[in-house]
């Protein structure tokens, strides 16, 4: 395998269990040289993320609470304690009231829209804030989203909101960093079974769906995502930014259902 | 013990890293086994995946035993 990311080390922010886009992400860049540092946020995440982080080599992990900006200072205290510099982030954060996930979007309490747009929008901002300052000579920025910011997709509803606000910030802060060779892109997976899907309603429905309907008629992998991931945080792809790249076996591309594709009931 | 039952046991020992003598279908995931709220999320996947079934929310919130699983899983399997 060749080394892509050898001396280059950053931030993994998000990742929740072996099931999570981050570990397909993290995975793939330590295979490729790369040095992590992992954030986390709780006990409960502490106790998961941490062997996570072992099993890549890395020790380096410490808690960061996103929604906070206090905490967001002292999470990148503690990595500059420990490194000068860093080459690259993930950010794989989102959060919403999960009794919002299902239902309509017209019932989304102000309460949660804006909590949303906080933890999984404005957290890519501040941490870009901050990373920026630790890539003196350039860096590459990826986020998560989904689909159901473009269109509507079932029981997404605020999420799908708050994800366009984080891509069209994706295009904003691709602007505002480019002079300092910071690229800022975001991967727009299909649908996986992780952790957080598990607060989306009829989930089961929509990942069978994009398996009947995407172009390669198959659901993708975390290990897809990790491909990806690897080229938009290495200098592969170099002259990419602003980006949202699509990583859902095609199924952006399509304007109705196949007509292979057997009718579906929820169950 | 049922085919379901040794099944689902393994799962819980895997996951939870506890010995396989204290996974009775009595036993509390949160109370007895130490799990955690994500604990109890990950364990509803893993079953998910290894049954085929589909445990939804308002199911999954009535599952505090190794018992409770075991038997949803028994009723629900295909």
């Amino acid at each position: 395998m060749s080394n892509l990311m050898a001396g280059k080390r950053g931030l993994i922010m998000g990742l929740a269990n072996d099931k999570s886009l981050a570990w397909g992400i993290a995975k793939q860049l330590a295979a490729h040289g790369a040095e992590l540092a992992f954030t986390y946020q709780g006990e409960a995440l502490a106790k998961r993320v941490k062997p996570l982080a072992e099993q890549l080599g890395s020790d380096f992990t410490f808690e960061c609470d996103v929604s906070e900006m206090s905490a967001l200072d002292r999470a990148f205290d503690t990595l500059k304690e420990r490194w000068d510099t860093i080459d690259f982030v993930v950010h794989a954060i989102g959060f919403s009231d999960k009794n919002e996930l299902r239902g309509k979007y017209v019932d989304t309490s102000l309460d949660n829209f804006l909590m949303t747009m906080n933890i999984s929008a404005y957290s890519l901002v501040a941490v870009a804030q901050r990373a920026a300052k630790m890539m003196p000579s350039g860096g590459s920025i990826v986020t998560l989203t989904y689909y159901g910011a473009e269109k509507v997709i079932p029981h997404y509803n605020v999420m799908g909101v708050a994800k366009a606000a984080l891509e069209t910030s994706v295009q904003y802060l691709a602007n505002d960093l480019g002079p300092q060779n910071i690229r800022v892109n975001a991967l727009s997976a299909g649908p996986i079974k992780t952790l957080a899907a598990s607060g989306i309603g009829d989930f089961r429905y929509i990942l069978k769906w994009n398996e009947l309907n995407s172009p390669l008629r198959r659901n993708v992998t975390i290990d897809d995502v990790g491909g990806s991931g690897l080229y938009l945080l290495s200098d592969l792809s170099s002259g990419v930014t602003g980006e949202t790249h699509h990583v859902d076996a095609g199924y952006h591309v399509v304007g109705m259902k196949q007509e292979d594709a057997p009718d579906i009931a929820l169950d | 013990m049922s085919d379901t039952a040794d099944r689902v046991q393994k799962i819980v020992v895997e996951h939870l890293g506890v010995e396989s003598d204290k996974v009775t279908q009595e036993a509390s995931f949160i109370d007895d086994l130490g799990a955690d709220s994500l604990d109890i999320v990950e364990l509803v996947m893993a079953f998910e995946e290894e049954f085929g079934v589909e445990i939804p929310d308002d199911a999954a919130e009535k599952i505090t035993t190794v018992g409770d699983a075991t038997k949803y899983i028994e009723e629900h399997k295909g």
